[in-house]
């Protein structure tokens, strides 16, 4: 079933959690809402679900205007990132449950219920599991419970909460790659939130970026990742980079030289020039680059990253090169220029704020991911 | 238990005679020494034979002073088993409305956000920390033939004070506390999730609460309902207080004890303590007796 959220506000005392959110899911998609703490995904999901009232909006299901009905009617199925399993009832009973609690004229003879449960425990692979306690089973096997519960329903849309939020690393891969299989299975339309980028680019057919109460961009991994719309999202999807710079005659100037790259329609001022650690291509001598000296240097899985200070002034940036290509030793220069860049203009006060921030953060050798929220937002 | 283990495994890769010095022994950060341990272990066992076990012990001797005839008999005055069955007519009305009272206030203080939260909180607390007789004594002051629902209230025929409704309000009043106390932090704790999962799967909200929230709570209320029952048999003060002493009438058990005692007629007065201390013993004993039998379920339920 389609869903669609029209001009939603929602402000929780005088804070305002979603500003104007506006967002049409189609029917059968999987979606993905993505962004920080406190970007109001989880609200919005929320809203959805009828689990919260708006401040103002409408939320439509299909052409009904779901927003006047309570969490009941509008017949959803949600998954909680604690499972919110029924811990004094088995298993087939936590599945069963949405079943049974319907008034008798909707409700399906007990035999057709149990049948009925036993089959979505076969679709999550649970089978020979019914008899046990929701405290008997694992962290992954109890989100398969509360999922197979929740569609027990047969939900209009599929409503999911960080499901993978609590369970560990290799879990939560196989489990990606289940949900993935279920859902092409049954069509649900589903709607999950995370704070987990790789999550949502990997499982989603479309992915939600939203920060600060607003979405910043809607679109598929690949033009989420290629063709990110904003700083926010360059910085938050993937690593990026962050220069100030200028814009001399449709030239990009970095300090006081020019780098050797062209935005010819771009009008002159200052402007940040954002790139991915990855799409960077070295060059020999320097007639129009970046140049820097390296300061440190970490293997990470397949490419070693490398981290280059580019000048007094400047926080150090980031690039990446298959090993063989990566100088060995500190403190070699090496010149490069950005193969595939974009240009922001909008927010430079904050952006430089937000920079001293970073540099703090890089001296007193924070981790990898921090760093990665910050770049460039 | 743990300490042994921590010790063995220290000392097992030690060969047995070797050349070079033992290591000293390092016991593990949390063990004290023998002697704290020791100190410690007496302290509490002494405490509890003096404090809690002697007077229990004597109690019953007391009664039993003059062989069980005796005491049979002393149980089997009129007066006295009044006293008996009044106090159990007390506490059999005034623990199913704390039962219901206590789970509303829970409820409402653990599920809702709402203005004013913080003082009704406290009000909770209100029993606990204004001594009974007061308690009783806003009773006398509310009924009384002085106040402005006593006198209206008799010339309809409704005797408050000085009967059976005075000592059900004073005992309510009395052990609100108990089943409130008992369920807040634990609903607090398990947060709304279950019920919010419940709702979402189309149940009402009386089947939430009937097959979601009441299981979920069932220990901690069977708990609180227990404690909040010897309390409502033992109360003496805020009791004492609205009963007016009506011999056969209005007196409870811990009032015939005094009674009793004040007269000098030792056994019969340990008589009738040794029964309520008898009821207070088997609440306790029932008490544990369900937490060993379900003692996985009631970890399961404060599991995850």
């Amino acid at each position: 079933m389609d869903v669609r959220v029209h001009n939603i506000r929602k402000e929780f005392g005088r804070f305002p959690a979603l500003d104007d959110v506006s967002l049409d899911i189609r029917s059968g998609e999987l979606i993905a809402l993505l962004g920080p703490s406190g970007s109001g995904k989880t609200t919005l999901l929320r809203l959805v679900a009828g689990l919260e009232s708006p401040t103002g909006g409408t939320i439509f299901f299909g052409d009904e205007d779901a927003s006047q009905k309570t969490v009941q009617q509008r017949n959803i199925g949600f998954v909680f990132q604690h499972y919110a399993l029924f811990r004094h009832m088995t298993v087939l009973d936590n599945v069963a449950f949405g079943l049974k609690v319907r008034p008798g004229h909707r409700r399906p003879p007990a035999a057709e219920i149990r049948k009925r449960a036993l089959d979505l425990l076969e679709l999550v692979q649970l089978s020979g599991l019914d008899k046990r306690y929701p405290a008997q089973l694992s962290g992954g096997q109890r989100q398969r419970v509360a999922l197979a519960r929740a569609m027990a329903v047969e939900p209009n849309v599929l409503l999911l909460d960080e499901p993978f939020g609590a369970l560990d690393a290799q879990v939560r891969k196989e489990l990606r790659k289940w949900l993935r299989e279920i859902h092409d299975r049954t069509g649900h339309t589903t709607i999950f939130v995370t704070h987990d980028q790789e999550e949502a680019l990997e499982l989603a057919d479309r992915v939600v970026v939203m920060s600060k109460g607003a979405i910043e961009q809607v679109g598929t991994p690949d033009e989420i990742y290629d063709h990110p719309v904003s700083p926010f999202v360059y910085g938050f999807i993937g690593q990026s980079n962050c220069l100030a710079v200028t814009l001399q005659n449709g030239e990009i100037w970095f300090e006081d030289r020019p780098i050797g790259l062209r935005a010819p329609a771009e009008p002159d001022g200052p402007a940040n020039l954002h790139f991915r650690p990855h799409d960077i291509e070295l060059i020999d001598g320097c007639g129009g680059c970046l140049a820097g000296l390296v300061t440190a240097s970490r293997r990470v899985a397949g490419t070693r990253h490398l981290e280059l200070d580019l000048g007094r002034t400047h926080p150090p940036v980031e690039i990446e090169l298959p090993p063989e290509r990566a100088a060995a030793g500190d403190h070699s220069r090496i010149a490069f220029r950005p193969t595939k860049w974009k240009l922001f203009r909008d927010g430079e006060r904050q952006t430089e704020d937000e920079k001293a921030e970073q540099q703090d953060v890089e001296e007193s050798g924070e981790t990898e991911a921090f760093e990665l929220a910050r770049t460039g937002t | 238990m743990s300490h042994d283990l921590t010790a063995s495994s220290v000392a097992s890769p030690l060969p047995a005679s070797g050349p070079q010095p033992a290591l000293p022994q390092l016991a593990a950060a949390t063990s004290e020494s023998r002697f704290a341990r020791l100190t410690l272990t007496i302290t509490a066992l002494a405490f509890v034979a003096l404090f809690l076990l002697l007077p229990l012990a004597a109690v019953f001797t007391e009664a039993l002073r003059k062989g069980p005839a005796e005491f049979v008999a002393a149980l089997g005055d009129a007066e006295t088993f009044s006293a008996i069955r009044l106090t159990l007519t007390v506490a059999a009305i005034a623990v199913p409305l704390n039962l219901v009272f206590g789970v509303a206030a829970a409820w409402a203080i653990a599920k809702f956000e709402f203005k004013g939260k913080a003082f009704l909180t406290t009000l909770i607390d209100l029993p606990f920390s204004v001594s009974p007789v007061i308690s009783g004594l806003v009773f006398v002051l509310l009924f009384g033939s002085h106040s402005l629902i006593g006198p209206w209230l008799q010339s309809h025929g409704i005797q408050i004070l000085f009967a059976v409704p005075g000592l059900v309000l004073a005992t309510v009043f009395v052990t609100f506390p108990f089943v409130a106390r008992e369920l807040i932090p634990l609903m607090q704790e398990q947060g709304s999730s279950d019920e919010e999962a419940a709702l979402s799967l189309g149940a009402s909200g009386w089947q939430t609460f009937w097959h979601v929230t009441l299981p979920n709570i069932k220990w901690g209320l069977l708990y609180g309902v227990l404690l909040c029952n010897a309390r409502a048999m033992g109360e003496f003060g805020a009791v004492s207080v609205v009963s007016g002493h009506i011999r056969g009438e209005t007196n409870t058990m811990p009032l015939q004890v005094e009674i009793l005692y004040n007269e000098y007629n030792f056994v019969a007065a340990f008589a009738v303590a040794a029964l309520l201390a008898l009821l207070a013993l088997i609440t306790l004993i029932l008490k544990t007796a369900l937490e060993i039998r379900y003692s996985a379920e009631i970890a399961a339920s404060r599991r995850h």
